[in-house]
């Protein structure tokens, strides 16, 4: 919290990237006392690494300090209040944590902890839902991955080379 | 670039365990916490931290551009790959059964093998390539900048 409102406060963007940084590791330690440890090392290894090594090659291309807000902060406010108030609203209804008949136990979960040992033969019940009971869904993840590679690429590297093959094509008329 | 020294000596010791640690992460996720991906952007952060200290062009040597474009489809290519010899060898698509027909079991870990393997080989390529992409059109900058 004291964090979050550190990242909006700080005018100097090399301070935010390094914050948010430390607000994924944080993030990550709340999904391990939640015992997600497959999130929690998820969180850590992409939002406390590479997103943050991301955001400092991003500073290097862009300014490193905020400029000043031109219009009134109010609007946005209002909307995060309302936001935030309704999703608190809704957390009223969810059962308690670790209740063993909450919906979220009774419905697919028990299936896969009873038959993951012998169907699959791996103990780690993540891994085998992943990779083979949800096999379809992670292919579509790494394609998801994939695509968005090939449009960070074509995006950031596409111009340049468009630009040399100007410049060549110019050198040429030069030449002829 | 001939300072930093502490940096580069540790730099030159972590990447080697960071890449161990990423190797363990994606072979070991059957039994403990890991898989692909995040295998893959451990074994990402080790390229980028080298790049990072020294310079680009030294860790393009190692691992140049158009290795990581073509890994990038790779990974994919091993994952489709791998339902497609499964739908081929007459059973669904992305059964891992299909890989030891005599024993399912065995199957099933050779095929969350193969497919993890090509989770973590997209992943580091595109977390890699992103980050030449990044660094790539970055004017160098002075450290009196900083």
């Amino acid at each position: 919290m004291v964090n979050a409102i550190a990242v909006v406060r700080t005018r100097s963007l090399f301070a935010v990237a390094m914050l948010s940084g430390a607000f994924s590791l944080l993030s990550a330690l709340l999904f391990v006392t939640l015992d997600a440890v497959d999130v929690a090392f998820t969180e850590a290894a992409v939002g406390g690494g590479i997103s943050t090594v991301l955001l400092l090659g991003t500073l290097a291309l862009t300014t490193r300090f905020e400029r000043h807000a031109e219009h009134s902060p109010f609007l946005p406010l209002f909307v995060v209040i309302v936001t935030g108030a309704a999703i608190i609203y809704g957390t009223l209804d969810m059962p308690n944590f670790g209740d063993p008949s909450a919906p979220v136990h009774q419905h697919v979960g028990p299936d896969y902890l009873a038959r993951s040992p012998h169907e699959i033969g791996v103990p780690n019940v993540v891994t085998a839902i992943l990779a083979s009971y949800r096999g379809y869904d992670t292919m579509g993840e790494t394609a998801v991955v994939f695509a968005a590679g090939i449009g960070v690429m074509v995006l950031l590297s596409g111009l340049r080379r468009r630009r040399r093959r100007d410049g060549s094509i110019e050198d040429r008329e030069e030449d002829g | 670039m001939r300072h930093h020294l502490i940096l580069r000596v540790i730099t030159k010791l972590l990447v080697g365990m960071i890449m161990l640690f990423a190797l363990y992460v994606q072979f070991h996720g059957d039994y403990s916490p890991g898989g692909g991906f995040q295998a893959g952007v451990i074994m990402a952060v080790a390229f980028i931290l080298y790049g990072l200290v020294f310079s680009v062009g030294q860790v393009q040597q190692v691992f140049p551009p158009w290795l990581v474009h073509k890994l990038v489809a790779l990974g994919v290519l091993i994952y489709a790959g791998t339902g497609v010899y499964s739908m081929l060898t007459g059973y669904a698509f992305l059964d891992y059964g299909a890989l030891s027909p005599d024993h399912p079991e065995h199957g099933q870990h050779w095929g969350i093998l193969l497919v993890e393997a090509g989770v973590g080989i997209t992943v580091t390529a595109v977390m890699v390539s992103i980050h030449y992409a990044f660094v790539g059109r970055t004017p160098m900058i002075s450290d009196e900048e900083w």
